[in-house]
């Protein structure tokens, strides 16, 4: 377990330098002069000169890229083109929001779509398990933004049951919560079925195991086998998409943060986009990439310490 | 019922297809919206451009069947249009992502260990980026453009055609039928193209099935936020979007630009998912 650990970390550090590597090269691998690319085409030779000088593009690619990364290392994600605010603390003082939003996405479609997927096993074949496989296939491939703005419409505008934009007052708990909700189903509906599906297939592959024919043949009642035994176990694959749900829903929550007005990286890095402050979207990107890879990582070895099979699989 | 008989005897695979009411549905989606959107200049007599102030926010009528928007123009006509770019991103990014990750990953299955563990970590770098992210920061640096969509769509698609391609390959490369042609004196490239390709092609016709919604829905929601395609050509997103601005006052904008895009995804979801259970049984598991 220890080796299979320190294998996985060492994989996930390596992803974060090259994931760092490629943002910082972005600016210059795309053809052109990366100060006119940052400012874009209006800005003046003088401003161009100020900002060469201010983000060092002056010195030579690799004597950037080291400043840049030990920079990093400190923390130091470079500062704001227009307000001189450092990245890092723009970047993180969003990203309380989008944690939240992800997480309580990711939660109610876990809370649901488990359940779910347990019964159409155990139900195989009968009405509920045909009717949920049909709801997964459509809740997966229904886009979320989509889903984000029939929400704001139906639940928001025309029957006025939930707020229209914002998190909510600071400090008001229940407020932010009645913010969260809808956001929160956008993002996560697509989950429900998803979670479901895997779910009920490895339910399924585990219910046909020896095991859980003896724990039946003991003459154990169902309900026992099936909720201590069988989902013990299925449940593992879960959990390592757990990890993968979190960078999904990142994205997703990109654009449920713009239709619902909600503060939060995705929001913030769209915002920038729209001005071409670059080192904040680098700055935002990148972060959110050390959370997913630290997400994905972390599911990784949580599924390791549960299931000894997954630590011969690097 | 005798040529019917004899039809699915000559096409026992599409037959099955036909007869799985998801595949058949998924069937028809696709057709419906390949068919709207090559034909979509004959089948409307609007232009999706043509401005018509006098005529905004009007609701359905027989001269616009689905209302017109806050210019005047004719919604049906700009989904129809809409479909256009989304077939044709769908199609070129589709194509070349598959082409690219076919290559890399026969050449990470088949090549040295050192070459297809760089392959890998350059995989694992891509997908360490969530996708939208990534085509987030690309576009801050290009501007906003459809090529930028297409190339950004690619770059995230490579991996997935990439591993599935090694896989296949790792498992064919000591097949005696290799060996048999290497030790013929068979060159890696006709092994690759002659004999690996045609055995690890099918898995991948099947997820680019399953990618095209994947594909689609970047483009709609990049456009979406103002960063695919460039005004005044129509997309689903920027429909959605211009919707969103007065969801207030009308509400058909958003629901007609959601429901095409809805369609699509499930059409080639429900396509791609009977696909995969005709063709290949054991892939149902791994998902």
């Amino acid at each position: 377990m220890l080796l299979y650990s320190l294998k996985r970390i060492g994989l996930a550090l390596v992803i974060i330098f090259f994931a760092m590597l490629v943002l910082f090269s972005l600016i210059h691998l795309i053809p052109g002069d990366p100060v006119s690319i940052a400012l874009g085409p209006r800005a003046t030779a003088e401003i161009q000169a100020k900002y060469a000088e201010r983000m060092g593009l002056n010195d030579p690619f690799i004597v950037q890229y080291l400043k840049f990364m030990w920079n990093a290392l400190q923390g130091d994600l470079g500062s704001d083109v227009f307000t001189d605010r450092p990245v890092t603390q723009t970047v993180l003082s969003q990203m309380k929001f989008t944690v939240i939003l992800a997480v309580a996405g990711l939660g109610w479609a876990a809370l649901l779509g488990i359940p779910l997927g347990c019964l159409s096993a155990v139900q195989r074949n009968s009405f509920l398990d045909k009717f949920a496989g049909v709801l997964s296939v459509g809740t997966i491939a229904i886009p979320s933004f989509v889903v984000s703005i029939w929400a704001l419409l139906f639940f928001a505008v025309m029957f006025k049951l939930f707020p229209v934009i914002g998190a909510g007052k600071s400090g008001d708990l229940l407020d932010q919560i009645w913010h969260l909700i809808l956001p929160a189903f956008a993002i996560g509906l697509g989950w429900v079925g998803y979670l479901a599906r895997i779910v009920r297939a490895s339910m399924l592959e585990v219910m046909g195991e020896n095991y859980i024919r003896a724990a039946k043949a003991y003459g154990l009642p169902n309900s026992v086998v099936v909720y201590r035994y069988a989902l013990k176990v299925a449940i593992l694959p879960t959990v390592t998409l757990l990890g993968v749900g979190m960078g999904n829903l990142l994205s997703g929550a990109v654009f449920a943060e713009i239709i619902f007005a909600r503060p939060g990286v995705g929001k913030l890095i769209v915002d920038m986009v729209m001005t071409r402050n670059f080192p904040v979207v680098q700055g935002a990107v990148l972060l959110t990439s050390m959370l997913y890879v630290f997400m994905v990582t972390m599911t990784d070895l949580l599924a390791a310490s549960l299931d000894p099979r997954v630590r011969k699989s690097i | 019922m005798g040529t019917n008989r004899s039809f699915s005897k000559r096409f026992p695979r599409f037959s099955r297809l036909l007869r799985d009411p998801l595949g058949a549905t998924g069937l028809i989606l696709v057709v419906a919206f390949v068919l709207s959107a090559v034909f979509a200049p004959i089948l409307t007599p609007h232009s999706p451009s043509q401005i018509a102030i006098q005529h905004m926010f009007e609701g359905p009528s027989s001269t616009y069947l689905l209302g017109t928007d806050q210019l005047g123009r004719d919604t049906l006509t700009r989904l129809l249009y809409g479909g256009r770019v989304a077939l044709q991103v769908a199609a070129i990014a589709v194509s070349i992502g598959l082409l690219v990750g076919l290559l890399l990953g026969m050449i990470a299955g088949y090549g040295p260990r050192w070459l297809d563990n760089t392959l890998m970590l350059a995989f694992d770098t891509i997908n360490s980026f969530p996708a939208i992210m990534l085509a987030l920061a690309i576009i801050t640096l290009t501007g906003p453009s459809l090529e930028m969509v297409i190339v950004v769509i690619i770059i995230n698609s490579i991996p997935s055609y990439g591993r599935i391609t090694r896989t296949q390959t790792l498992g064919i490369k000591h097949n005696e039928f290799i060996l048999a042609e290497r030790a013929m004196g068979a060159g890696t490239l006709r092994v690759l193209f002659r004999h690996v390709m045609p055995n690890v092609v099918g898995p991948l016709l099947i997820l680019a099935a399953m990618n095209v919604p994947v594909v689609v829905t970047i483009e709609a929601g990049l456009s979406f936020l103002g960063l695919g395609v460039r005004p005044p050509t129509p997309s689903w997103g920027s429909m959605l979007s211009d919707g969103r601005q007065i969801i207030r006052s009308t509400p058909w904008p958003v629901i007609a630009g959601g429901i095409p895009l809805i369609l699509t995804t499930l059409g080639f979801t429900f396509l791609g998912e009977a696909l995969r259970d005709i063709f290949d049984p054991r892939l149902r598991k791994s998902r």
